[in-house]
């Protein structure tokens, strides 16, 4: 018999590492539109090139949200009101970087759509530092109490080892958008984003072996070491290399496929090490959210394991087609919607 | 404040400024898609520019109903954990599916449609917004499976404090859900039908161009057909959901019709000052045995009042809650006018779509300035009429969050204070304040401005394909 709580953490986790690889990027290309955009239509080539593609990205955190709901809802219920104000600036920050989307080209006034870059920069840059800030303190343990109830603030989750946490992502993030925009660009933005990836790809490298090595302090992560966080990390850290490779090669789509991997075996690092745990408590084990004791019954779970059996390889199937659809370069003579 | 207080106001914010955007984007996705049908089936370039057109209003729009979505689905845990607890055997369930079956389709099939012009077939491109606008009804069907529940909780059963969830067909075929749906969805059709009315009739008042005036009296008549197809069934659905109500959730019956004490026969109120305090009417005008007649569809009936339904739910659950319980829903003025708006403007919306037709039929319909000149304030009626029936639905279920399950307060984030809950209404609120000032002004600007015919569709590029190996990722 399959365990289907088991199951349901495995596609929590995938779903993840899904929205951290394709929303990734473009958080990345959010964060990188002032620094390779000089001008307008530059701007807009940057934009026009996640345009077809950031609101189906979007959508797997909001499957991962209501996975982690119907699967496991003390899980979904501490950790939501637990994160209250690092959720709600992540929240401010996906509401303006959307509208901005839309409605930055539909008006001509410069200072209208420097508001909306402005708009488009900031809700990318917090949503990718506080994801990491977020997952950081997972794996680390926050205070849970023995009714499942969070019992700090906003500054417990802002310790150092967390704060790392968010600047690996925020880094990752931004290296794998360059390397998007590196396939999807050409011309004058496409060498302004060449000059930046060595750039990115070094310090990213320092944070990553901070990250780990502090890690070993910080958390139990290597506690018990399993197969599927030995191969995680040990697969992050070779594709990290190997992008860095790639980069200074100038083989950016092995680079591109380098952080992509980076960031899903960084996932299965960290979804891993806490299995079977969701969310560890740091005011002691008994306290801990398990896949067991934070779970729906076994019925809901196999009723949604029947969905997802279906519509999970539907979406992507059809998500893979929009990305063929939409393989073309977006240069200076494409039609720009956005 | 109480952080009970702010996270309630907090969620009707969030909630209501939502659902401002909803029904257009249900209505005007599926008018969009008619649309573009007839320009594919019949090549007619005039449907092109409409589909342009309003596609565009479309998208304005869409972008704000997604955006401000994403804070429905995390809003739950954040202010509400014992209540996500209680219920995420079940809740949880839809959204989820919701989420698979739904967002997924629309947020990909919605790319596909703005920036597929010049990449996709005709076909295949047509298909696209089709897509889109099933998702968005998938969607509401299954938000609307997750609402039925807290109305009228089915295949369940308690097991240590948690409703489990035992009979999934039961709660996707809750009798709730076959009445609310269909008002739901079809009120949406009559907002898009509104919209598209008011701001049709503005650019025809103004217009002098013969290919635009022609494209927006094509328009006028598209907005009166789905107005008045969907309003009286709209009616009809809400009708049936108000007998339904007698039997599942009888407070809120009488909470909206301010019914302090049980009448057999009961007649219905049209204009009430009542004393909340002392729960009793000061003024009240009826018609003597209506209210009967519209819940059990015979001219006597008792129907119970507050009062009553007080005493008998503070015995039931004087075990549970204590004696002193109170059972009846805050604002009853609210409840009591909000109802009388919302039917009061279904019914007023119909008869002017009917003039509509009428005018239609007299072949005058796009000249007539006397009927064209208010259609564009009168916008308002439909979003008023949504708004105050989710006024309705939720805040008359109070105390309840769960039917007879759970109480609101006893749902919310026990570790959440003042301070967290305060600094995120407030920061909802100006970030949705200076959003909708930004909507407006677009949804404006190319509503009054833009020339239905300047819309230059993008062709493709005849650039060679640029791709290479490691392009393809």
């Amino acid at each position: 018999m399959i365990d289907l709580n088991v199951v349901w953490f495995l596609l929590v986790a995938v779903l993840f590492t899904g929205f951290f690889f394709l929303e990734g990027f473009d958080y990345g290309v959010g964060i990188l539109l002032p620094f390779v955009g000089r001008d307008d239509k530059e701007r807009r080539i940057v934009i026009n090139t996640i345009g077809p593609h950031w609101d189906g990205n979007e959508v797997w955190l909001l499957t991962a949200g209501g996975a982690i709901f119907a699967a496991f809802p003390n899980w979904y219920a501490t950790l939501f009101s637990g994160f209250y104000l690092a959720l709600f600036l992540i929240l401010v920050g996906l509401i303006v970087r959307g509208v901005a989307f839309e409605f930055r080209s539909k008006d001509e006034n410069p200072l209208w759509r420097k508001t909306w870059d402005a708009a488009i920069f900031i809700g990318s840059f917090l949503p990718a530092l506080l994801w990491g800030v977020a997952f950081a303190n997972i794996v680390r343990g926050v205070p849970i109490n023995e009714n499942m109830t969070f019992t700090g603030n906003l500054l417990t989750l802002l310790n150092p080892y967390s704060l790392l946490g968010g600047v690996v992502t925020l880094t990752l993030f931004t290296l794998h958008g360059a390397l998007f925009l590196s396939l999807k660009t050409d011309g004058v933005v496409l060498e302004r984003v060449q000059k930046l990836l060595k750039g990115l790809w070094l310090p990213l490298v320092v944070v990553v072996l901070l990250f780990v090595g502090w890690s070993f302090f910080e958390t139990d992560l290597f506690e018990g070491f399993n197969l599927v966080q030995g191969v995680g990390l040990l697969g992050a850290v070779v594709a990290l290399l190997g992008a860095g490779w790639a980069i200074f090669n100038a083989k950016y789509g092995r680079a591109f496929i380098g952080t992509g991997v980076t960031i899903v075996g960084t996932t299965a690092f960290l979804f891993g090490g806490l299995f079977p745990r969701v969310m560890p408590s740091s005011l002691g084990a008994e306290f801990d959210l398990t896949i067991y004791n934070a779970s729906s019954s076994p019925y809901t779970l196999q009723v949604m394991t029947v969905v997802a059996l279906i519509f999970v390889p539907l979406v992507l199937l059809y998500q893979g087609w929009t990305y063929w659809v939409f393989r073309k370069r977006v240069t200076a003579n494409s039609h720009l919607e956005y | 404040m109480s952080v009970l207080d702010l996270a309630r106001l907090q969620f009707a914010v969030t909630t209501l400024f939502h659902y401002i955007f909803v029904p257009l984007t249900i209505g005007l996705s599926l008018m969009v898609a008619i649309m573009q049908t007839q320009y594919v089936r019949t090549g007619d370039e005039g449907y092109k520019h409409m589909t342009k057109f309003w596609g565009k209003l479309f998208l304005i729009n869409f972008a704000m109903g997604v955006v401000t979505g994403i804070v429905q689905e995390f809003q739950f845990g954040m202010g509400w954990s014992e209540y996500s607890r209680f219920v995420g055997d079940i809740f949880g369930a839809p959204l989820a599916i919701e989420a698979l079956m739904a967002f997924f389709i629309e947020s990909t099939f919605i790319g596909l449609w703005i920036f597929g012009w010049d990449k996709l077939p005709k076909r295949i491109h047509l298909f696209s917004i089709w897509m889109v606008a099933l998702a968005t009804n998938i969607s509401s069907l299954w938000i609307l499976i997750a609402n039925s529940w807290m109305q009228n909780p089915v295949g369940y059963e308690i097991v240590n404090g948690r409703a489990q969830m035992i009979d999934f067909g039961a709660v996707v075929t809750n009798p709730n859900v076959f009445l609310q749906f269909p008002h739901v969805v079809l009120s949406a059709f009559a907002t898009a039908g509104f919209f598209v009315m008011g701001v049709s009739a503005y650019r025809l008042l103004r217009g002098k161009d013969d290919l635009e005036r022609l494209n927006f009296s094509r328009s006028l008549k598209f907005g009166i057909v789905f107005a008045l197809l969907s309003l009286p069934a709209t009616m009809w659905f809400g009708h049936l959901s108000g007998q339904f109500l007698v039997e599942k959730q009888p407070m809120k019956l009488a909470a909206v019709e301010a019914l302090w004490e049980s009448e057999d026969p009961a007649s219905l109120s049209f204009f009430q000052i009542g004393d909340e305090a002392n729960r009793q009417a000061l003024i009240n005008i009826r018609i003597p045995s209506l209210l009967s007649f519209l819940t059990y569809d015979t001219f006597d009936g008792l129907v119970p009042g507050i009062n009553d339904l007080n005493a008998y739910y503070q015995k039931q659950y004087a075990g549970v809650y204590g004696e002193d319980a109170d059972f009846v829903p805050p604002m009853i003025w609210m409840l009591y006018w909000s109802f009388r708006a919302m039917v009061g403007f279904g019914i007023l919306m119909s008869f002017i779509a009917l003039v509509g037709v009428v005018l239609w039929w007299r072949k005058t319909l796009s000249t007539a300035g006397w009927y064209l000149a208010p259609l564009p304030i009168l916008i308002a009626l439909p979003y008023i009429a949504n708004s105050t029936g989710w006024m309705i639905t939720e805040l008359g279920r109070q105390p309840w969050i769960v039917q007879g399950l759970m109480r609101t307060q006893d749902a919310i984030s026990p570790n959440l204070t003042v301070l967290e809950v305060g600094l995120s209404l407030v920061g909802f609120t100006l970030v949705y304040g200076l959003l909708s000032v930004a909507n407006f002004y677009l949804l404006w600007k190319y509503g009054s401005k833009n020339r239905i015919t300047a819309e230059i569709l993008p062709m493709p590029t005849p650039a060679s394909d640029n791709l290479r190996l490691e392009n393809a990722y």
